[in-house]
This record gives C-alpha cells, sequence and structure tokens, in this order.
C-alpha cells in the first residue's frame, strides 16, 4: 500500500475576508488579486514546504501536489516549482504531481523537460499525473475548451515520446508541431516516470487511463460512484487486455487526526471554512456554473456515475438534470459529509475503523490523506501529521498488508502500472538493442 | 403576414446544410447569430414578404452537420459560398446578424459574384478601436441573450418569460461550436478589416444604437472599410436589431435592395 499526504494550500489571509465567513464574496473567478499579499503568500509557501518536509518525516510515502489557476483555495498555480524544491529537500518520498493541465500548455515540451529535471534531482521519485483542468484553468491560460480532451491526448503522447525514445525527432499533431524534439534533459527513471491519472467524473479519461495501464486516482468522490467508477476501469482493463487490479485504484480523501474527539471535530470543520475549493462541497465560496461547464470542455453524453452526485454536477453545470438532490444535498453540510466518510476525523482510535471501512469498500493501492487544507492553520497541521506518523499510518500499513491492497511499487507485473504496453515494449527493444551493440563492440 | 417556410437540405464538402425558404421577390439569404438558428422567427415572416428568403443553419448549428476540421469563421465562409453556388443563385442580398454577419463580411471579400447586396448588422469580426466584443464565455448563455437586447421586454417578446427548454439547448449547443471557431482572439480576424476594401457590391451596415455584444466603433470601422457602404444606426435596439425592431430592420434593407 501507497500511503500520500496532501493539502491543496489555500490562501489563508484573515484579514481579506477570503478566510471565512466575513461577508465578502467568495466567488470563482470574480476576486481581485489587489488583496493578494506577497508576504502572506511567502510565509503560506514557506509553511506548506516545511509541512511537506514533516510529512516525509512522519513516514508518508508520498507527498501530493496539484495545481490550480486564478483562485485563492490553491497556490499551486506553478506546482512544479514546489516540486523541485521538495526533490531537493525532502529524500525518500514520492513527488506525486496530480496533476498538470496538459491542455493549457501552449509548449508541453517545456513541460517534459521541467518534469525530466524534477526526476532528476530528486533521483527518480517523480509520479506525475496529469489533467484535463476544470473550466477555471482553461480560462485563466485561454484554453479553448472544445479541444481540451484533443490536445490532452496529443501533449500526453508528446511528453511520453520525447521522454522515452531518442531525439532529434520532428512532431506533428493537430494541436501541436515541433521541428526539433530532443530536450537536453531525460527522465532519471526509464523508461519515464510513472503516469497515475486523477479525475472524478470523465468517463471518456477513464477508458483512457485503464488503456494505457495508468492508475487512476478518484479525488474525493463519494464512495458508492467509486466503486462503479473503478468497477468501469476494470471492465476497460479487460477490454485491453488485461486483469487490473488494486495497483491501478488510488483514492483521495479527508482525514484529519487529533488528540481529542472534541478537537479533532472543531478543527475538522475547518474544512469547509475559508477558501476551501469552490467546486467542493460545504464550501463557502460560489461556484459559476458556466465557467465549470465551459461549452465543448466535457462530453455532454460521457458521465460517469459521480457525475450524479450533487457537488460533482454543480461543478459542471449540470444542476437541472439533477432529480432528486435537495438543497442541503447540493451544499453538503458537515454532518451529511462526515457521515457519508467524505470527512473522517477523530482520534487514531475512531479514526482507523473508519479508514477500514473505505478501504475495504474501495479497494484502493494507493491512498492520500487530504489534510492541513481550508482554515486549518500550522499547528492543526502539524498535530495530525504527528498522529499519523505514531499511530495511523502503521495500522494502515497492517490493512494494506492484509486486505493485499498492493500499489504500483508493490507488485512485479511484467506491464507496471505507470507505464503503456507499447512504451515498455519500446524501451526493452532499445535495451536489447543496447545490450546486441555493446556485445558486438566487445567482440 | 405568417410565412410556412419550406425545410430542405443541401450537401457541401461532405456536409449536410439545413435552410428553411419562404416568402417572395428577390433572393436573400440571412445568416444567424452566434446562438444559432433558432428557426423561422417573426423578422423572417417580414423579410419573407419582400424576399424570397432562405435562412440556413452555419455549418455546426442546429441540424447543420459539424465541420470537425473548422477552425476559423472564414471556413465556414467557404462553406456558404459553396452552398450558395449549390443552390444555383445570383444576385443574392446576404445579410448577417451578429456572427453572421461577420461570415457574410468573409465571403463578400473572397468574391461577391453570386451577391448583389451585403447587409451586415451587430457583426464581430473586426477589432474594435476602443473598447471590446462582449465576451460569452464568461457568462451564462441564456444572460447573454438577454444582453443581445436592448431591454428586457425586448428579449420576452422574442423569447417569452422562460425561455424554451429547445432555444436553451440551442444556445448551449451553439457556443460550443462557436468557441471551436473563434476563441484567441476572440471574435475577430485581423486579416477581415483590410480585405473588405475588395468587396465591390454596396453594403449596408445596421447597428442596434444600444449594441452591448459588438461596440457600434464596430459598425463604424465596417462602414469605413466596405468602399460602398452606408451605417444606419437604430435607436432603442441591441444588438439583436432584427428581433427589436423588425419594421424599421425589414424597411432599410427593402430601400437599400430597391435603391
Amino acid at each position: 500500500m501507497f500511503v500520500g499526504y496532501f493539502t491543496e494550500r489555500p490562501y489563508q489571509d484573515k484579514s481579506s475576508g477570503y478566510f471565512g465567513a466575513t461577508g465578502r464574496d467568495l466567488t470563482d473567478l470574480s476576486m481581485s488579486n489587489r488583496d493578494y499579499d506577497p508576504k502572506l503568500g511567502a510565509d503560506l509557501y514557506n509553511r506548506y514546504l516545511d509541512e511537506k518536509v514533516f510529512a516525509e518525516e512522519m513516514g508518508f510515502d508520498g507527498l501530493m501536489l496539484n495545481e490550480h489557476h486564478s483562485t485563492p483555495f490553491c497556490m499551486g498555480g506553478v506546482m512544479n516549482v514546489e516540486a523541485s524544491i521538495l526533490a531537493r529537500i525532502t529524500q525518500r518520498a514520492k513527488i506525486v504531481l496530480l496533476g498538470n493541465v496538459l491542455p493549457i500548455w501552449e509548449d508541453p515540451l517545456w513541460l517534459a523537460e521541467e518534469l525530466a529535471e524534477i526526476d532528476m534531482i530528486s533521483r527518480g521519485r517523480l509520479v506525475t499525473g496529469w489533467v484535463r483542468g476544470t473550466g477555471r484553468e482553461s480560462v485563466a491560460h485561454n484554453a479553448q475548451p472544445p479541444f481540451n480532451w484533443e490536445r490532452f491526448q496529443e501533449a500526453h503522447d508528446l511528453v511520453v515520446k520525447a521522454w522515452s525514445q531518442p531525439g532529434p525527432f520532428r512532431w506533428e499533431s493537430d494541436h501541436y508541431q515541433f521541428r526539433y524534439v530532443n530536450p537536453w534533459s531525460r527522465p532519471y527513471q526509464s523508461p519515464h516516470p510513472p503516469i497515475w491519472i486523477p479525475g472524478v467524473m470523465s468517463r471518456n479519461t477513464v477508458k483512457w487511463a485503464a488503456e494505457h495501464r495508468y492508475p487512476y486516482v478518484m479525488l474525493a468522490t463519494e464512495l458508492g460512484p467509486t466503486v462503479e467508477s473503478f468497477k468501469y476501469y476494470e471492465e476497460c482493463a479487460r477490454e485491453a487486455g488485461y486483469e487490473s487490479g488494486t495497483q491501478h485504484r488510488g483514492y483521495l480523501w479527508k482525514v484529519h487526526v487529533d488528540e481529542t474527539e472534541e478537537l479533532a471535530e472543531a478543527t475538522a470543520r475547518k474544512y469547509i471554512q475559508g477558501p476551501s475549493n469552490p467546486f467542493l462541497e460545504g464550501n463557502q465560496g460560489n461556484v459559476r456554473s458556466f465557467i465549470q461547464n465551459l461549452p465543448g470542455l466535457t462530453s455532454r453524453t460521457n458521465l460517469l456515475p459521480t457525475s450524479q452526485v450533487a457537488s460533482a454536477a454543480r461543478a459542471r453545470g449540470k444542476t437541472d438534470q439533477l432529480k432528486d438532490a435537495a438543497k442541503s444535498d447540493m451544499r453538503g453540510t458537515f454532518e451529511e459529509q462526515s457521515d457519508k466518510m467524505g470527512i473522517v476525523y477523530g482520534t487514531p482510535k475512531t479514526v482507523i475503523p473508519k479508514i477500514r471501512h473505505v478501504l475495504e469498500t474501495l479497494r484502493p493501492g494507493s491512498i492520500i490523506f487530504w489534510d492541513g487544507d481550508g482554515a486549518m492553520d500550522h499547528d492543526d497541521a502539524m498535530r495530525s501529521l504527528r498522529l499519523f506518523g505514531s499511530d495511523v499510518l502503521p495500522a494502515v500499513r497492517e490493512m494494506g498488508k492484509e486486505l493485499e491492497l498492493d500499489s504500483p511499487f508493490d507488485v512485479d507485473d511484467e506491464i507496471p502500472a505507470g507505464y503503456s504496453p507499447e512504451v515498455v515494449a519500446a524501451a526493452k527493444a532499445a535495451e536489447a538493442r543496447a545490450a546486441a551493440q555493446a556485445d558486438a563492440a566487445g567482440a | 403576414m405568417e410565412i410556412n417556410p419550406s425545410e430542405a437540405q443541401v450537401e457541401v464538402a461532405g456536409l449536410k446544410i439545413r435552410y428553411f425558404r419562404g416568402g417572395s421577390g428577390p433572393v436573400a439569404i440571412k445568416l444567424h447569430h452566434s446562438t444559432g438558428n433558432p428557426g423561422w422567427m417573426a423578422s423572417d415572416d417580414a423579410l419573407a414578404e419582400k424576399f424570397d428568403l432562405i435562412v440556413p443553419d452555419l455549418p455546426g448549428y442546429n441540424q447543420s452537420d459539424r465541420p470537425v476540421w473548422a477552425r476559423s469563421i472564414r471556413d465556414i465562409s467557404i462553406l456558404m459560398k459553396r452552398f450558395i453556388e449549390e443552390l444555383g443563385l445570383e444576385n443574392v442580398t446576404l445579410i448577417g446578424c451578429g456572427l453572421g454577419g461577420w461570415v457574410a463580411a468573409e465571403l463578400a471579400t473572397m468574391s461577391d459574384a453570386e451577391l448583389s447586396n451585403l447587409v451586415i448588422s451587430g457583426a464581430p469580426g473586426i477589432k474594435p478601436n476602443e473598447g471590446f466584443i462582449e465576451d460569452q464565455i464568461m457568462m451564462d448563455w441564456e444572460e447573454y441573450v438577454q444582453l443581445g437586447f436592448s431591454s428586457g421586454d425586448n428579449y420576452l417578446n422574442a423569447y417569452g418569460e422562460d425561455a424554451a427548454e429547445v432555444y436553451k439547448e440551442l444556445w448551449d449547443y451553439s457556443r460550443e461550436m462557436t468557441a471551436r471557431l473563434t476563441w484567441k482572439p476572440w471574435m475577430y480576424n485581423k486579416s477581415l478589416e483590410p480585405l473588405l476594401q475588395l468587396v465591390n457590391i454596396p453594403s449596408l451596415v445596421i447597428w442596434g444604437a444600444d449594441d452591448r455584444i459588438t461596440p457600434l466603433i464596430c459598425g463604424e470601422q465596417y462602414s469605413a472599410a466596405l468602399p460602398n457602404s452606408s451605417l444606419q444606426v437604430i435607436e432603442n435596439a441591441g444588438h439583436c436589431v432584427e428581433h427589436e425592431q423588425t419594421s424599421k430592420f425589414v424597411e432599410l434593407v427593402s430601400e437599400f435592395v430597391g435603391d
């Protein structure tokens, strides 16, 4: 089992009104950065990096970062900078990027170079992950949404080829053209860093991930629909000619551990205070559905079961399609989210059985605990991390063994999770050619 | 007078293009806004009293096939030019409203062989010398359609209290095609304005005085760039002049063509 740690790195400014319910408008893509305080930004970036280092000390296997743009709920607009620093100041943990927003890159070759550098500086600890992004990202970097999925796939193909095949070569696809692909850097891992695909609802993406044998990491989706999505991955894998396993399933959700039940509850309530992600349940921000639902961004006929869930539907501007969604479901109160295990909190003693329930239900080989978010401060995050390290992680590892929840790093598949069969075959052929050449030279 | 138009389709470059046709008189083609062809509207009845009126769904909108390869309004203009040829039309009065006006202007720069007159109304396509063309991507699509009218009452007259689902579906669907054709830059083509000098036929530029979508300065720029043109600014009308001031719109077009 692989266990990661994540926080969305919210911009927490107690004086601006973006921190909590102080009456100021918190509407997606309508807040001016005139209120942005770089000195506070400096403190927060350093705080979040410090917490990541401590998470490694406490025994987490992975430090996850994510990327959003033009929004206070996530300071990871340039996640690769944070990842570069972690590559240098951490020692052991994987650096898990879930993920870079491929379609908004005009020059994905530049991304290939950045990620290769991160992989080298970390000496092979990068787990790379790619997303299509929300409408917010397409607006913020002005990428044409009807071509989002095409650009995602083309950028992926280009980066993987640039990583795994010798240059120079020419690249001509519908949306990207390069006359000279030959970056003077290559990833430390061969044939490339493992690729994981995070997501919530696109059937296209699940099918595509399964076909490429990339683990699919469901992001804070409800348990029932998550099971359904994993089943769909399994079906797609079978169609692609292999049996998927726990190594192909990842799950991220909110878990906060604290010293007492009372403190745990009071702190966990902060998940939904402040500039927590506006398109998640129970937050204090207002979503503008037309921005989430940019024209052509999501295929209108291809929606996973999670799309039936109110919060996801709200994100995509599809509230009209919901039949029985009560208003309380749309806002997802703290209690409701807690009942559904979307937010798990307590002392180690009470948290561990809840985690077990999630593991038994979903059987993921990789899990990522989402903590220290919303209005939680550094002390809140550190208390939880300490208890994760001393009590929760050892118990979770035992559960992982008992339930046989293998991560991509635990199994010895012929084609490991995280790699496409074609790329693995090409890498093996190249290895064989090199060996033959060496033999010939030796003879 | 209510006209009962016929509905037909023609194939261009392997794509089905659907159109309505009704009325009698000189041939006129009316090209719709970026929000799609809502069908035969009251303004079409009025135009059909003076013209043999053809109202097509632009390629990729409503019931016309999507050219998946199309990346610009100019691509659509090429298809519409071939549409005119396919129907064997001559001496066509080409009327374009909103985005349809951009299509018409691009088409006229290619060749005006089949055209006798050009009418454009509230058309984007030119970068305004001041201000910008309103961005429907940054607002709800229903809100955007409302913004196309100078008053809420006029919007209600055209679409009713709670616009029918079929219209809303059309607006949503149309946005996708529009976003395939224009995005960066939004709603203009820098190479159109200098080419407008090639248009030899007479042209009439109609603009709503209260156009909140395409600023009036675009109408002034169109009129300045088209060699044989006049600009008519209509009071109490926004972007959708043909819906808001139907009789004035039809009167101007009829007089222009009659001259």
